[in-house]
């Protein structure tokens, strides 16, 4: 069955979808995710989208609920590169993904992950949503 | 009727100089020429009665294209009327010189008439085509020129919205705002609405979901301008805005953008010197 790699990097975990996500792939991606967060203890969590270009409300549920997910297991997620056309879509389809942080490009995003993880530490048994 | 032509043409020019009062005589010339002629073919090629015949055809094309022109050219659909009835006038004047017997004339007058009445109606449709089209011509325009996306600084776009926000115009102002942001790789963006005379529930629903789609891309939205009416406005429409940071001008969001982004604006030390 197809899946989507995720990969590690010290205290991260990086996924980058390079295919057009269908429903199969993206709930396999799901318990994937959140299995590799409680394997490797991570801390964070990057999901790089620049490559999707169409996608549904079952899909930005999915990316909803894994930072979600992500979240109660103590890992912070940030979703980056997300096309404007997807973004509007989404915007449309009301789900404006509340839950989770967003950045412009990988860089961004890392530096992003990086701040959260920071100050999560600082406060470590307060989960306050911080703003991004 | 075909070798009164020039008579009946020169009748009709006549009759136009003395109506139009900025007569454009060569530009007119052409074509009245032009009509007359292919009328006068279609009336000796095709029977009377039926006006709606393949002969008539290429008149009502020359028709309309004198009516669009001469709608965009801006004028009133009364000359563009006076125009065409002058033409009837002319026409009726040498038929009754060439026809003797009135019960004829007064046959063929009618004819004339419902043939002349029918193109009347054309025309008219034709100037309103006309004036359509320079309509949308100018909504286009409006709409392209009124979304410039500004790069204020480095990272910062500011984008302001002048004029009244509507669901067609909030896609376009999203797209290229998100457009920009992408292009810039900016992480903060403005939105200044000082431009917009009203909000109502909808523009703020718009509003909101700019916002919105901002933050998806991963960068932060300030709205500017908001005017104190529109501040009660929005207010008494119970809208909730407590989600974004509005501003109430472009510099106190600039300043914002700049605490955000930790940079400082200094005054320079040292004497002012006038370079």
């Amino acid at each position: 069955m197809e899946r989507i790699p995720i990969l590690k990097m010290g205290d991260f975990l990086l996924v980058t979808i390079q295919v057009d996500l269908y429903d199969q792939l993206a709930e396999n991606l799901e318990s994937d995710l959140v299995n590799a967060v409680k394997k490797h203890n991570s801390k964070g969590v990057l999901i790089d989208i620049s490559s999707v270009s169409i996608i549904d409300s079952f899909m930005g549920r999915i990316l909803g609920n894994i930072g979600i997910m992500s979240k109660i297991m103590g890992a912070q997620s940030v979703i980056v590169g997300m096309q404007p056309a997807v973004a509007m879509t989404l915007v449309e389809l009301g789900l404006t993904l509340t839950g989770v942080a967003t950045a412009l490009n990988v860089e961004r995003g890392m530096e992003l992950l990086r701040s959260k993880i920071l100050l999560s530490e600082g406060q470590s048994d307060d989960n306050d949503y911080d703003t991004e | 009727m075909k070798e009164k032509k020039d008579a009946i043409l020169d009748l009709w020019l006549n009759k136009q100089k003395a109506e139009d009062s900025y007569f454009n005589a060569d530009d007119q010339k052409e074509d009245s020429e032009d009509f007359a002629v292919s009328f006068l073919e279609a009336l000796g090629d095709s029977s009377i009665e039926d006006q709606n015949s393949r002969g008539f055809d290429k008149v009502h094309d020359i028709l309309m294209g004198i009516a669009v022109s001469r709608a965009k050219r801006g004028f009133t659909p009364r000359e563009t009327g006076i125009y065409l009835f002058s033409f009837k006038e002319a026409l009726l004047e040498v038929l009754a010189e060439e026809i003797e017997d009135p019960a004829i004339l007064y046959a063929d007058s009618l004819k004339i008439s419902k043939i002349i009445d029918n193109m009347a109606i054309l025309t008219f449709e034709g100037f309103i085509k006309g004036r359509e089209d320079v309509i949308a011509r100018q909504t286009d325009e409006i709409t392209e020129i009124s979304t410039p996306v500004i790069r204020v600084w480095d990272g910062v776009v500011a984008l302001p919205i002048i004029g009244t926000l509507d669901s067609a115009r909030t896609q376009v102002v999203m797209e290229n705002l998100l457009q920009q942001i992408v292009e810039t790789g900016s992480t903060i963006a403005i939105l200044d609405i000082s431009g917009v005379p009203a909000v109502d529930s909808l523009v703020a629903q718009h509003l909101i979901k700019t916002v919105s789609a901002t933050r998806l891309l991963g960068a932060e939205c300030i709205i500017s301008g908001i005017r104190p009416e529109i501040a009660q406005i929005v207010v008494h429409l119970g809208i909730d805005l407590s989600n974004i940071i509005t501003k109430s001008t472009l510099a106190s969001a600039l300043q914002t953008a700049f605490n955000m982004l930790k940079l400082e604006v200094n005054k320079k030390k040292g004497t002012f010197t006038n370079s």
